[in-house]
Parts: C-alpha cells; structure tokens; sequence
C-alpha cells in the first residue's frame, strides 16, 4: 500500500476559542480547541492545522495553553500558524506540543526566516504556507500556466489575501524549497471560501515541482474536490473547514467516499 | 508505576511522547545526565533532531546507557532514535551507540522527502511490541533517512515508500520504531503499551 493521502480539518482560533469549523449539533462543544480537536481525532482526521488569528500582546500566552491541551488530548499531528514571525515564537508552539510550524507572510518578507527554522527543529517541522491569487496579466518574468480560463500566473499574497506581493507563487515555492520548506500549504485566495472546488492547476503546478508534500486548501465544498485535488491536483493532502460544519460531510463519510473512489485512505 | 526516561537532545517537542507513555502506563521524566538515566526503569530516545547533535549529546551518557541497556532495561527508540541504535548515518557526521551493525542512508530521490504521513507496516516475525497490531496497520512516518541492519534477523516490520525499508526492529529489549507511535493514534497508544508490559516484567 502506498503512502494514504491526509485529511486535514482546519481550525481559525482566535483568543483560545476555535471560531470556525463550528460543529453547531453540538453548541456545548462548539469553540473549545481541545474537545474539537479530540472530536476530529476521533472522526479519523489524519491529520490538524490551527490557524491562530488573534492580534493581541497576551497571543503567547494564550497559544501556549491551548497548543500544550491539544498535544495532551489527541495523539495525531498537529500544525500551529498564524502570526509565527521567528525562531522564538516557532520554539513556544513547538515546545508546548506542536508537531510543525507554519509560517506565510512573515517568510514572504523575510525568507532567511525559513532556514533559520529548518537548521534549529529540522525542515519537517516547518510548513511553508502560500496564499495565491490568479493572475491574467501576462508576463514574461512569470510562471504561465494554462487553465480553463486561459493562461494565468499565481501572485503571492500575503497578510490574509489583503496584500498582492507580485511573487510568482510557484517561483516562492521552489526558493522555499531550497531555504528549507519541509511541506508547503497551498491555498487559493480565488477559492477560499467559495465552496466551488480546489484550485487544481494551482495545485498540481506546485506539486509536480517540488520534492516535499503539498496541502491543498481553499474551496473545498463536497467530497468530490478532495477527490478531484488528489487525482488531478496530485494534492499529498488536502485540508477543509467549512466542509465539516454542520456534519453535512463527517471526516468518516468523506474518507468513505475517497476510498470507495480508489483513493488511498488510512483506515 | 515504572518510570520511562525520556532523553533530551535538547531540540522541540517531548511533550506528545510523554503524555502518550503516559497513556501507556508509564510516569516520565525527562533527563539529559547519565544520574538520570541511571535511575531508569525504561529508557525512550525521541525522534526529534538531528544525527550529529544527537549523537554529540548522546556522547557524554554512552556508558551508562549501554551499561542500563545490557542490563535488561528496556530502551525504545523512536525515528532518530532508533537510527541512533545504528553506527553511522548519511544524514551527518557522528557515531551512534552501535548497538547493531548498519548504517542509517537517505530515502530514494524518485518520491518526496521528508516522507511524512500515514503509511502501513508489513509485519515480517511476530514480536511483543506488536501484540495485537495487525498487518498493514496504518502508522505515522515524518523522516528522511531509514536503517539498513546488517543483521536481518533484528527486522520486525517493514514499510513501502519508494523502497521496502526496515519500520520496526527489535532485540531481547531493545525496540526501535522508525514511525512515531506517539502520533499514531490508538494504535500507536497499543505498541506504547506494550512496550510498557515489557518494563512491569
């Protein structure tokens, strides 16, 4: 049996409270880090990313606790982002359980940041998280890539989707690569949200050209686009949130579907 | 309760490999000095580092290990730490403890590395650190390098990722797991406890 493909459910956290990938059947649970995590482990996730959005001086503390709670509770890897901007603030996730680091706008501004990561916990920790955006102005310093809606390049962008950096996408990719990237999680800004599917020559671009796992993210509505980004996108894992709300499409009905397509699924 | 020793290279996370021994009915301390681990009732070298910085730290309690380890305590080594049971490793310059003969060598260019997932284990001799875990459980892998044994008999499982490597060894009470059963969902929680019937003897 080859290497499963990972299901990855997502968790935005903000304050120590999970604010989305609610599960509102039942509102007791809903927002608590830890029994959401437990939850998931138990459905059969493969695999958790925690994108932490709070902006405020107390973050460290706040992240220390709910990151050491989630490690002492389930016993699957787990990822921690979101405002990682150096070694010290990737050593307290790390510390208090994280299995792996991830970092975007802060490597996009400072790419030295992802080496430096790598040298001190080893690059399978760090994951390099990339926010694209197509692009149909041609041009010649870019990647092209041919898509139903004719030739784009991917433009990095950063601070939430909020800054178009004018990186090529698959360019940062592969410079990250080199600096250490261990993993990258890919995620369209033109999908994100819209339920319509991953973006799969997005995807499948990055994927084909570099030598570490990639993560799709960003779209994901039914079972059919995991299905989709691991066959066409040639997705080593793919990550969802809204997917999972409501248990309108459960971890286990989703890996069901997967596995009675043919794809590889840990059981 | 037995206690486990937790060896410190000094680098990221212990804290999963402690909660899950735990789990597995073990209390834990983690040491970095030989005074440490001379109390031990089990010892457990973690998968998180490097070769080289590893084996330099490693360096300064190697007696006292081996003297533990000859004397029927039981050691598990988890990813790097079951690489360190080996001699060498393509991954840097340093000496492991040398308790079997091979080497540690890169996984092949032609499929992505680090291989970092859930894979499956073929069990090839039946051991007591797998009591209950069927072929092809789905275990968890984050790693770059794999042990080449030079005594086969010592292998216990294998794994498929671009070549069959060696997943599991084991010999009288030394265990090594290049998978993290930490991370390995109730089944890693089994082996872990298994593991921990092997220190109550």
């Amino acid at each position: 049996m080859p290497l499963a493909k990972r299901i990855i459910p997502c968790l935005d956290v903000d304050h120590g409270k999970v604010v989305k990938c609610i599960n509102f059947l039942n509102p007791k649970q809903a927002g608590d880090p830890v029994e959401m995590a437990q939850r998931y482990s138990d459905d059969g996730a493969d695999e958790l990313v925690f994108l932490d959005i709070t902006a405020s001086h107390e973050k460290r503390d706040i992240m220390r606790k709910y990151v050491e709670g989630v490690a002492r509770a389930i016993n699957i890897p787990f990822t921690v982002g979101g405002g990682i901007r150096n070694v010290s603030d990737a050593r307290l996730v790390l510390c208090s359980g994280a299995d792996k680091v991830s970092v975007n706008t802060a490597a996009v501004e400072n790419p030295k940041l992802i080496t430096e990561l790598a040298d001190v916990f080893g690059r399978q920790c760090v994951v390099t998280a990339i926010d694209a955006k197509r692009n149909r102005t041609p041009s010649e310093d870019k990647i092209m890539v041919g898509t139903a809606e004719g030739k784009v390049w991917f433009e990095v962008v950063t601070y939430g989707g909020r800054k178009p950096t004018g990186k090529d996408a698959i360019a940062w990719a592969l410079e990250a690569e080199r600096l250490g990237a261990g993993e990258f999680l890919v995620t369209s800004m033109d999908r994100d949200g819209t339920k319509d599917g991953y973006d799969i020559e997005l995807t499948r671009t990055i994927s084909e050209r570099v030598n570490v796992p990639v993560i799709a993210s960003g779209g994901a509505g039914i079972p059919k686009h995991l299905f989709d980004v691991f066959t066409e996108g040639k997705a080593d894992a793919a990550l969802a949130a809204s997917i999972f709300h409501y248990n309108q499409y459960p971890v286990p009905v989703v890996k069901d579907y997967l596995r009675k397509m043919g794809v590889t699924i840990r059981t | 309760m037995p206690n486990a020793v937790i060896f410190d290279y000094g680098v990221g996370n212990l804290l999963s490999l402690k909660t899950a021994l735990e789990k597995a009915g073990l209390t834990t301390i983690i040491g970095t000095a030989a005074k440490d681990l001379a109390k031990a009732d089990a010892i457990a070298l973690p998968g998180v580092g490097s070769f080289t910085a590893a084996a330099s730290k490693l360096g300064a309690v190697k007696e006292t290990l081996q003297a533990k380890v000859n004397g029927g305590t039981p050691l598990l080594g988890i990813c790097l730490g079951l690489q360190l049971f080996f001699e060498s490793s393509e991954e840097g310059p340093g000496e492991g403890l040398a308790f079997f003969e091979g080497r540690n060598v890169q996984l092949p260019s032609t499929v992505k590395v680090p291989h970092m997932g859930w894979n499956t284990l073929n069990i090839v001799q039946a051991n007591e650190l797998f009591d209950g875990v069927a072929e092809g459980t789905y275990v968890y892998f984050v790693h770059s390098l794999y042990p080449v044994p030079k005594d086969k008999s010592i292998i216990i499982t294998t794994t498929e990722y671009g070549t069959t490597f060696t997943s599991a060894v084991a010999s009288r009470n030394i265990y090594g797991t290049q998978f993290h059963p930490e991370k390995s969902g109730d089944m890693g929680i089994r082996i872990l406890k298994n593991f921990a019937r092997t220190v109550k003897r």
